[in-house]
């Protein structure tokens, strides 16, 4: 097998692949080791997918055929699976993806106006980049954090209970190259580097960051106030019987 | 009688690093799986079936049950497949879990994947929460290390393998045939049932699919008894559940307590409404679930009392919305994401919730008229029941029961010519005293 993939000729002459845009060969045998994860090769397909984003910046004809090769299947059927999910990006992805919630709770708490205010201060539209390749802007659905509403997620980490203000300043932030970290999560990575973790390549943060938020305590909170808990369990007590609740 | 909240799922939350394995061990961790390998894996159904708990996705399917519809003499692989695309709008309990504490879920999977005889387990979680697939990659990892997870667990000669799959951004994947053609490496399309998965599923194998927060109960149940488990919660619906409150709400978060506790109970425990509003409209369990009002405040939030008043107990995701919120402006929010998110294998759907919003934002602009409020009801009755999934279905819910509440703040529009309320008041950081 040739280290270098080749280039799919006619794929998209708008396009022409950069040196940067062929697939190097870890990169074709990391698409290979997901595959190997499972039963069945082809359900590699999604993270296989990430690790191109990861890879290139973005889904590349490239990419596409890299995958289509490593499962045996056409790329037609890839490209099928890569317009179908929205995490899936055609165009380059800047450093950072801002992603504003503005699904009906986030929005009415305020996500419309962050959205518009990123909007004017960033002066880019929906699902566009900074001229600088800095910051990719896009409005959300719901990315299940409604109790920090309004939310904005940075390269797919929390950034709770936002205002225009917040949201302004982090993105200032990012543009200047300072450590932002996600107000319940670790320091930002960049969007390539997150896209590599979502295939299955962790890196070292996990450890990084609390157990929970504040609002994802507020009933245990209470309880512990209170001095509720659950019943004790209803099994004879053996001695080494472990309490759990 | 029981407390008022009875944190089991989310008693370690509060616990430093309860992420990790030592934490997690440290509190009796994985103990269950001894007592497991100890009984037959019909015993272990039988206790789950026992306990009475029910799905925690939303359905409220009898878990055990459906375990038990597992074709044990087919001889294909069986799966386990932990759905954890949490993404139904209101939803954040997930989420939390697994960013605080991964190994209850995985002890989880471990203690259901016996049960059901698969020697292969994912979860399938939504590509969008990067840190909580950090803390799910490390669990898994610590998990094979410590001889939980891999060959001959714990000496027991079970055998399992688990593997952490990340989405890509697709809500249908929520609905569990779809979730299994994205974890085959398709287009996230739901399949005509029958077959169910429990005969047909994951690579055409008898397969179970579960939501987070049910496997994450088991290991609660086979370490304190069905009893116990059984003995919370309401006579149809059993044990405990996470409530997630959210929106105009004083300290919105995941309030742990009895199926039954009713919203203004936890409205309570939440301080109250924000200061100086009141309650005006809610959502029981996620925006697929009919709208509720004030008058429905003391319905026990359980699957039979949610039923009867009208909506569904979906996923406990309660969505708090004040009187400076126009409950139009919520339908078509919540519309559009109906239409962005329509698969588009069904026509009733795809092209449903396109009209559907059509109708909608013109309403919105002051710019139909009240025989609108009809053709939307009767576009609603040709999306209702017409497709393969519940997507379209969800998407009538708002709809349907906006306009049976709030007809007059539909009409409010059309006299107004627009959008009578002020958005800036029903914002997070609105000036105290702001109001529409």
């Amino acid at each position: 097998m040739s280290t270098e993939y080749p280039v799919a000729q006619g794929q998209a002459q708008a396009e022409a692949a950069a040196p940067s845009d062929v697939l190097d060969a870890t990169t074709l045998a990391e698409l290979r080791e997901i595959a190997a994860r499972y039963p069945e090769p082809r359900s590699g397909l999604l993270p296989m997918l990430h690790l191109v984003q990861s890879a290139q910046g973005r889904i590349t004809p490239e990419g596409i055929e890299a995958c289509a090769e490593v499962l045996g299947i056409s790329a037609a059927e890839v490209n099928g699976v890569a317009t179908f999910y929205t995490m899936y990006k055609r165009r380059p992805v800047g450093d950072y993806h801002v992603g504003v919630c503005t699904n009906t709770l986030c929005a009415v708490m305020g996500g419309d106006l962050i959205f518009e205010r990123l909007k004017e201060h960033l002066e880019v539209g929906n699902d566009e980049t900074t001229e600088d390749g800095s910051i990719t802007l896009e409005h959300i659905e719901c990315n299940a954090a409604c109790d920090y509403a309004p939310v904005m997620m940075v390269n797919w980490e929390f950034m709770d209970n936002q205002t225009p203000e917040s949201a302004v300043q982090v993105v200032d932030d990012l543009r200047a190259g300072k450590p932002v970290h996600s107000t319940r999560g670790p320091r930002l990575c960049t969007w390539r580097e997150a896209e590599r973790v979502l295939a299955g390549f962790p890196d070292d943060r996990a450890d990084e960051g609390p157990t929970a938020g504040p609002a994802s305590l507020a009933g245990l909170r209470i309880a512990r106030e209170k001095g509720w808990t659950a019943p004790a369990s209803t099994l004879a007590s053996s001695g080494e019987e472990t309490d759990r609740d | 009688m029981t407390d008022a909240l009875t944190p089991v799922l989310t008693d370690n939350w509060d616990a430093e690093r309860a992420w990790t394995l030592a934490a997690y061990e440290e509190r009796g961790g994985y103990a269950a799986l001894d007592k497991a390998f100890a009984m037959a894996p019909d015993d272990v159904i039988d206790a789950v079936k026992e306990s009475g708990l029910r799905g925690r996705g939303g359905a409220g399917f009898p878990t055990g049950m459906k375990w038990g519809f597992i074709p044990q003499d087919n001889p294909r692989p069986k799966y386990l497949v932990v759905n954890a695309d949490e993404s139904e709008p209101g939803t954040c309990k997930d989420i939390p879990l697994m960013m605080a504490s991964p190994h209850t879920l995985v002890e989880g999977v471990i203690l259901s994947a016996y049960a059901i005889r698969a020697n292969t387990a994912f979860i399938y979680v939504r590509g969008e929460v990067l840190h909580v697939i950090r803390r799910l990659q490390r669990a898994v990892q610590e998990a094979y290390l410590a001889g939980h997870l891999g060959t001959d667990i714990h000496g027991s000669g079970y055998h399992l393998d688990l593997i952490v799959h990340a989405g890509a951004g697709a809500y249908i994947c929520g609905e569990e045939t779809a979730l299994l053609e994205g974890l085959e490496g398709r287009r996230g399309q739901p399949r005509l049932r029958p077959p169910f998965p429990a005969v047909a599923g994951l690579y055409a194998s008898p397969t179970v699919i579960n939501n987070v927060e049910s496997i994450a109960s088991v290991p609660s149940i086979i370490a304190n008894g069905p009893a116990w488990f059984a003995g919370m919660g309401t006579e149809k619906s059993k044990g405990f559940g996470i409530f997630s409150l959210s929106g105009h709400v004083r300290n919105p978060g995941q309030y742990e307590a009895p199926l039954g506790i009713t919203l203004r109970e936890l409205i309570d425990l939440a301080g109250g409404i924000r200061e100086g509003h009141e309650l005006k409209f809610w959502t029981p369990g996620g925006s697929s679930t009919p709208l509720l009002t004030p008058e429905h405040l003391d319905v026990p939030l359980d699957f039979e009392s949610v039923g009867a008043a009208g909506s569904m107990l979906g996923t406990r995701a309660l969505q708090l919305f004040d009187e400076t919120t126009c409950v139009v402006r919520a339908v078509l929010r919540w519309t559009e994401f109906y239409k962005h998110e329509s698969c588009g294998k069904c026509t009733p759907c795809r092209e449903g919730t396109w009209w559907l919003t059509q109708t909608l934002a013109r309403l919105e602009k002051g710019q139909g008229t009240e025989a609108d409020l009809d053709l939307l009801l009767d576009q609603c009755d040709n999306i209702l029941g017409r497709s393969f999934c519940a997507l379209g279905d969800g998407a009538t819910s708002p709809i349907s029961s906006s306009i049976k509440h709030f007809r007059d703040e539909y009409l409010a529009h059309l006299t107004n010519g627009g959008c009578p309320f002020d958005p800036v008041a029903s914002t997070a950081f609105a000036p105290a005293g702001a109001s529409a």
